[in-house]
């Protein structure tokens, strides 16, 4: 029985949610074309994804390509984030000039929500893969390097102490040291920074972007398709789901050392 | 030659909030020939940490010098080997890694750093524990590493800071007839801080007794007791007895110049008023 409950946990919310809505939806309370129910966004989502019966018209076949387009985007945007805000960060947090000469500039940058640039973002690179990528950089950078400055600088010192004392430079202790040492914080960043990439990415497509789910998005707004708009959502949501999923993985194989040490590491 | 010389040190912290300078350890020399055990033994805050990391080259003297093996020092180095009050282990490295950190630095294969940890895993007692991380293992135990860690350099001078402060009285009783056997064995200059008068003699070769702040050099002692230290034993106790009225009437010294610092403080204020 407990072996049961506990398979089914994480589904019963989400069904919940998915028979409340149908009963609602099918009640006539709201007329049908505002909230189309979950069969139909499912029927939708289903020929947007197979293509089997033409009921998503011009998109109809065409998920796997729009999926595609969106993680291209979110990849690569994120990537770059990821790779500079870890390396300015521990720069940041490591050296003081840095920081003193940086850090001002940063904190100034870091307030303005990045969709704010999207005018900018439009006239510089146009409409492409490339404004898109720029914002889900903006997105997800502020988070790593924040988190990364606040990994190392909350680094042990005792640690330090005892590499230097067995010969380090100042390289290798930041290599097999302070890295180390500030990885669960940058684990933290990447984590936030993969939601914002994904909203990002989305927001980009809906006004910057010829293609991806967010096009779809907003395109089938505009032909009052709310089924596709709900499928839309949902795929955003599960491929949403699916890279924190993935980061959490890496996580835990990178911080495996911290098993038994910490409150998290109680999780199944 | 002396394996550590320590020419006049003084050492001044500069209190910048308070805008007052603290002299921590005032004109202190001392000169510890090789494969000596040095304890240095003193009241909290009397300087005992900043003497050693002086030593170790974390702290640099305002005056005075300080040479290892004739080499002036200038900065922590694998030339001495630390082991610290906290073992200060790498949480995310398994034992026999944080063991061989040393020759992770220096680039060797894993295969070999493997082989060169398990000797010096072996002699601190911890083989089979090879594969656990810090966060699984006990406060002597990550102290044992820390030991290990600090053979494996296989320096000429192993500095101590309090490393069995946090053990209990069983273990810490094991692990210093360990330490004992293993500086026996490796043939080492040890300098150990404590602020246990037992601890000192069942380990030392020399107990330097300071004073406490600033730090001074109260009396330098020479132990020539038989080892094992028996502590029950006639001779032991009369060092005991010898070091405990050091340390009482400098004690009592403190609080009379307490006391007549208060006094001349009330008089001026009286005198001002
Ligand atoms: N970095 C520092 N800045 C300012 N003052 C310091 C600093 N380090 C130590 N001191 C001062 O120097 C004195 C000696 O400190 P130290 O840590 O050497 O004492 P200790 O003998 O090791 O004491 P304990 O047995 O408690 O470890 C203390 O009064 C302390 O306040
Ligand atoms: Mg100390």
């Amino acid at each position: 029985m407990r072996a049961i409950w506990k398979s089914w946990e994480r589904a019963v919310v989400p069904l919940f949610i998915l028979v409340a809505w149908e009963i609602v939806s099918r009640s006539g309370l709201l007329p049908a074309a505002l909230l189309p129910p979950p069969t139909v966004v499912l029927h939708a989502w289903g020929d947007w994804v197979f293509g089997f019966d033409e009921t998503s018209q011009g998109n109809s076949g065409r998920w796997l390509a729009d999926a595609l387009s969106s993680a291209m985007r979110v990849a690569a945007g994120y990537g770059i984030a990821a790779v500079s805000g870890i390396l300015l960060g521990i720069a940041i947090g490591w050296w003081r000039w840095v920081e003193r000469t940086v850090e001002p500039t940063i904190q100034m940058l870091r307030p303005v929500p990045p969709v704010s640039w999207i005018p900018l973002a439009i006239i510089w690179f146009g409409i492409a893969d490339k404004p898109a990528i720029f914002l889900v950089f903006l997105g997800a950078f502020f988070p790593v390097l924040m988190n990364t400055i606040h990994g190392v600088k909350t680094a042990d010192r005792n640690l330090i102490r005892a590499a230097s004392m067995m010969g380090a430079t100042e390289q290798q202790l930041l290599r097999h040291v302070v890295f180390p040492a500030a990885l669960p914080s940058i684990f933290a960043g990447l984590r936030i920074g993969i939601g914002a990439a994904w909203m990002l990415t989305v927001t980009a497509e809906m006004v910057a972007v010829k293609s991806g789910l967010g096009y779809v998005l907003w395109d089938s707004y505009y032909f009052l398709r709310y089924d596709l708009v709900l499928a839309s959502m949902a795929s955003i949501g599960l491929l949403g789901y699916a890279t924190d999923g993935l980061i959490k993985l890496l996580m835990s194989m990178a911080l495996h050392w911290q098993h038994g040490s910490t409150l998290q590491s109680r999780e199944g | 030659m002396a394996s550590i010389e320590l020419k006049n040190i003084t050492k001044v912290f500069r209190d910048a909030k308070r805008k007052r300078d603290l002299l921590a350890i005032d004109d202190v020399s001392l000169s510890v020939e090789p494969n000596q055990f040095l304890c240095l033994l003193g009241s909290s805050g009397c300087g005992k940490s900043t003497l050693l990391n002086m030593i170790a080259g974390f702290e640099k003297p305002t005056g005075g010098s300080v040479t290892v093996g004739g080499k002036p020092v200038d900065g922590p180095g694998a030339d001495r080997g630390m082991v610290f009050q906290q073992a200060n282990l790498m949480p995310w490295l398994p034992v026999w890694e944080n063991v061989a950190f040393h020759l992770r630095l220096k680039g060797w294969r894993k295969a070999d750093r493997r082989a060169a940890a398990q000797e010096y895993i072996d002699m601190v007692g911890l083989r089979g524990f090879e594969n656990h991380f810090p966060a699984e293992l006990s406060g002597g135990m990550s102290q044992r590493v820390g030991i290990a860690r600090a053979l494996l350099l296989n320096p000429q001078v192993i500095l101590m800071d309090e490393p069995f402060a946090a053990l209990d009285a069983q273990t810490k009783m094991d692990m210093q007839e360990e330490l004992v056997a293993i500086w026996q064995k490796q043939r080492c200059t040890i300098v150990f801080v404590t602020h246990s008068v037992d601890e000192a003699l069942v380990l030392g070769t020399q107990v330097a007794v300071l004073t406490s702040r600033p730090g001074r050099v109260r009396e330098l002692i020479d132990l020539d007791l038989p080892r094992p230290r028996d502590i029950t034993s006639q001779q032991f106790n009369d060092h005991k007895r010898h070091i405990l009225n050091l340390i009482r009437e400098e004690g009592m010294q403190q609080r009379r110049e307490a006391k007549a610092e208060v006094t001349a403080e009330a008089s001026r204020q009286g005198a001002a008023a």
